[in-house]
C-alpha cells in the first residue's frame, strides 16, 4: 500500500476485533465448558440414566432405587452403578458452614470417582467416613482457619474431618476436578455413605451410570434403556450438549458475550474499513491509471481483497496470539478460558468478514469511479 | 499521409454540467492521427486537450460524433470489452507519473502485462527490457520514491509501451519536471515510443517540445484551428509559450 501508518492502522484494527473475539469466545466456551464438569470427570460410563424430566446434570429428579436393577437387565448393559449428586452443608472446623456438591460413587467398584488424585487413593473411600475432596477447594473454601491469628488459613489435609449433616466425615484424599460453573467444593465419596450424609427423601437415586457391552452401539442401547424403563438414556457426549444447551438457551451468557464478540467484529469492521476507505481515497488517482490501462473492477476488487486478506491475516495471527498468551498468563487464575479449534475457526471467519466487508466498502468508490479522472491535474 | 490511420474523429462533441453550468469542452472535432506520427494537443488551459484525449483514449465518451481507433468505434465499443481494448491497444502516459508507491519500477512496468494475464516471470522479463530501453536498467528494484521525477517518467514511458500497445496518449508529460529533465524525457519518449505501426499523441503546454513532435494541433475554445507539420511547429517554437 506504501502507506506505513495505515498499514499499522489496519493491522490494529485486525488485532483487536482478532483478540476480542477470540478471547470472549475462548471465555464463552471455557465457562459452558464448566457447566458439565461433574460429566467430563466422571469418565468410565458412556451412558447416563436419568428422569425423563431432566434437562441438564444439576436437574436432579431422583429415581426409584430399584430403577437400578431394571436397567441392569436390559440387554446390551455391561453393568450399571448408582450414582448420587446433590448439594450439602458442610460444616467446618470453626463452626461455618460451606455448601459442597456431592458426589456419592458406586461402594463395590467406585466407578464414577475422580479423574486424578493428588493425595491418598480411591479405594481409601471404603475407610470409615472417608471423603475426598477437591484440592481447589481444600485450600479455600474448606481450608482451616489458621490457629495464630492474622495467618493465612490452612488447607484441608487427609485426615482432617469435617461435618455433613451432623455426620463426620474425614478426609482420606485429595483429587483434582474440572472446575464446575457454580465452583462449589467437590466432595467425593461412596454412594451409601451419600445417602447417609444426604437429608431422609423416599428416592435418593440421582443417576444410573451405565457402561455398554463391547461391540453395542451406545445410542442403540440407550434407546433399549428408555424402551424397557420409561427411563431417559442418553449418551455421555449428548448429555454434555443437553447441559451445555440449558445453560445456552436459559442463562444470559450468550447474550453477555456476544455483545462483547459483536462489539469487537464492528469496531473491527469500522477500524479497518474506514482505513481502507482512506486509503482508496488517497490513491483514487493510481486506481484510475490501472482502470484507463485495461484493469477491470473485478481486478481491482480482488486486488483489493487480497491486500486486505494479507493484513488480515497478520492481524488474526497477531490477535490469536495476543488472546492465547492471555489465556497461558490466566492458566491458574478462576478464569474460565478454553481455545479449541472451533474457537480459531469461527474467529478466522469473522475476520475473513471483516476484510471482505472492509474492502467491499473501500472499494465501491474505485468502482464508480471514471478512469478519466487520471488526466485532471 | 499514407500511413495507417490509428485515431478518427469527426465532428466529436462533449460537455460537462448541466443547465446555466453547462461547459461545452469540444465542439465538433475532426482529427486523424496515424501510425508512426508524435502528434502534439496544445493550447491553453481548458481549450479541451484532456477532454479529447481522454476520449480519444476510450475512458470518455463522447456526446456526439464518431471516434474510432485502430478501426473500432469507441461509441459502440462499451464495458468490458472497451476496457480489454484499452488494456491492449493504448498505452497512457501521465502528468504525474501515477506509479504505485509500494511496487518497484519493474513491477511498476509489469503492471499492464499482469492485467493482460501474462505470466509474472515473463512479465517482469519484459518489463526488465523496456527499462534498459529507457535507461533505467540499473533501477529496477527501486521503487518510485526512490527514483527522480525524471527517473519516474522514464518509468511510466516504459509501463506505457511494455505491452506493446499501437496508441499512446501522453498528458502534459513534462510539465512537472524541469527544462533539461523533460527534454530528456521527449528525447526517450521520441526514440523508444514512435515507430511502425505506433502512434503518439502528446498534450502539454510545453512550447520547448514543440520540436519533437510530426505535427502540431492548436487548440482553443473546444476546438482545433489548426494542424501544422513538425517544421512549421519548430518555427512556431521560438514565438509561442502556451501557459
Amino acid at each position: 500500500m506504501g502507506d506505513r501508518a495505515k498499514y499499522i492502522g489496519i493491522i490494529f484494527g485486525i488485532t483487536f476485533a482478532s483478540l476480542l473475539i477470540t478471547q470472549q469466545m475462548s471465555v464463552f466456551t471455557g465457562i459452558m465448558h464448566r457447566t458439565f464438569a461433574t460429566i467430563t470427570d466422571v469418565g468410565q460410563p458412556q451412558l447416563w440414566v436419568m428422569d425423563p424430566k431432566v434437562a441438564y446434570i444439576d436437574d436432579i429428579k431422583p429415581l426409584q432405587s430399584t430403577q437400578l436393577y431394571r436397567v441392569r437387565s436390559v440387554d446390551g448393559v455391561d453393568w450399571a452403578v448408582p450414582f448420587y449428586k446433590g448439594l450439602l452443608r458442610a460444616r467446618l472446623s470453626n463452626g461455618t458452614f460451606q455448601t459442597v456438591s456431592v458426589l456419592g460413587i458406586d461402594d463395590a467398584t467406585l466407578l464414577g470417582g475422580p479423574p486424578v488424585m493428588v493425595e491418598g487413593r480411591l479405594e481409601d473411600l471404603r475407610k470409615t467416613d472417608g471423603v475426598i475432596v477437591d484440592e481447589v477447594a481444600a485450600k479455600t473454601r474448606l481450608a482451616k482457619p489458621s490457629a495464630v491469628p492474622g495467618q493465612p488459613p490452612q488447607p484441608l489435609r487427609i485426615g482432617d474431618t469435617l461435618e455433613l449433616n451432623d455426620r463426620r466425615a474425614t478426609v482420606v484424599g485429595l483429587c483434582r476436578t474440572t472446575r464446575s460453573f457454580q465452583s462449589q467444593p467437590v466432595l467425593f465419596t461412596t454412594f451409601s455413605r451419600a445417602m447417609s450424609y444426604a437429608p431422609r427423601e423416599r428416592k435418593l437415586l440421582s443417576f444410573v451410570l451405565v457402561g455398554v457391552k463391547p461391540g453395542e452401539d451406545e445410542g442403540t442401547v440407550a434407546a433399549r434403556i428408555t424402551e424397557r424403563t420409561g427411563l431417559q438414556a442418553v449418551r455421555r457426549e449428548d448429555f454434555m450438549w443437553m447441559t451445555m444447551m440449558y445453560f445456552v438457551k436459559y442463562t444470559g451468557i450468550p447474550i453477555n458475550i456476544g455483545t462483547a464478540v459483536l462489539l469487537g467484529f464492528i469496531v473491527g469492521t469500522a477500524i479497518a474499513g474506514m482505513t481502507f476507505f482512506n486509503f482508496t481515497q488517497d490513491n483514487l488517482k493510481q486506481f484510475g491509471a490501472l482502470k484507463a490501462m485495461g484493469a477491470s473492477n473485478w481486478v481491482l476488487l480482488r486486488m483489493t481483497i487480497l491486500q486486505s486478506l494479507t493484513v488480515g491475516t497478520i492481524g488474526y495471527g497477531l490477535g490469536v496470539g495476543a488472546a492465547s498468551l492471555f489465556g497461558y498468563l490466566a492458566r491458574n487464575s478462576e478464569l474460565a478460558f478454553r481455545m479449541p479449534w472451533q474457537v480459531l475457526a469461527i474467529s478466522a471467519g469473522a475476520v475473513l468478514l471483516i476484510c471482505v466487508l472492509s474492502a467491499i466498502f473501500s472499494i465501491i468508490k474505485v468502482m464508480r469511479l471514471e478512469p478519466a479522472i487520471v488526466f485532471k491535474a | 499521409m499514407s500511413a495507417e490511420v490509428i485515431v478518427h474523429c469527426r465532428n466529436v462533441a462533449k460537455s460537462y454540467g448541466l443547465g446555466q453550468e453547462r461547459v461545452q469542452a469540444l465542439r465538433g472535432v475532426d482529427l486523424d492521427v496515424h501510425s508512426g506520427e508524435l502528434l502534439m494537443l496544445v493550447g491553453p488551459s481548458g481549450c479541451g486537450k484532456t477532454t479529447l484525449i481522454s476520449v480519444i483514449a476510450g475512458i470518455l465518451d463522447p456526446d456526439e460524433g464518431s471516434v474510432q481507433v485502430l478501426g473500432q468505434d469507441m461509441r459502440t465499443t462499451r464495458g468490458s470489452a472497451r476496457t480489454r481494448f484499452r488494456g491492449t491497444n493504448v498505452g497512457f502516459v501521465f502528468q504525474q507519473f501515477n506509479l504505485l508507491p509500494a511496487l518497484s519500477a519493474l513491477e511498476n512496468v509489469a503492471v499492464p502485462l499482469l492485467i493482460l494475464g501474462v505470466p509474472r516471470g515473463e512479465a517482469h522479463a519484459r518489463a526488465q527490457t523496456m527499462l534498459e530501453r529507457v535507461g533505467l536498467g540499473g533501477r529496477s528494484r527501486s521503487l518510485p520514491a526512490q527514483l527522480s521525477g525524471g527517473q519516474q517518467q522514464r518509468v511510466a514511458i516504459a509501463r506505457s509501451l511494455v505491452h506493446g500497445p499501437r496508441l499512446v496518449v501522453c498528458d502534459e508529460p513534462t510539465s512537472a519536471l524541469d527544462q533539461e529533465t523533460g527534454q530528456r524525457v521527449m528525447e526517450i519518449l521520441r526514440e523508444v515510443a514512435v515507430g511502425t505501426g505506433r502512434a503518439l499523441v502528446v498534450v502539454t503546454h510545453d512550447a520547448r517540445t514543440f520540436g519533437f513532435a510530426d505535427r502540431i494541433a492548436h487548440m482553443n475554445d473546444g476546438r482545433i484551428l489548426d494542424v501544422v507539420q513538425g517544421s512549421t511547429a519548430r518555427a512556431h517554437k521560438e514565438h509561442q509559450t502556451w501557459e
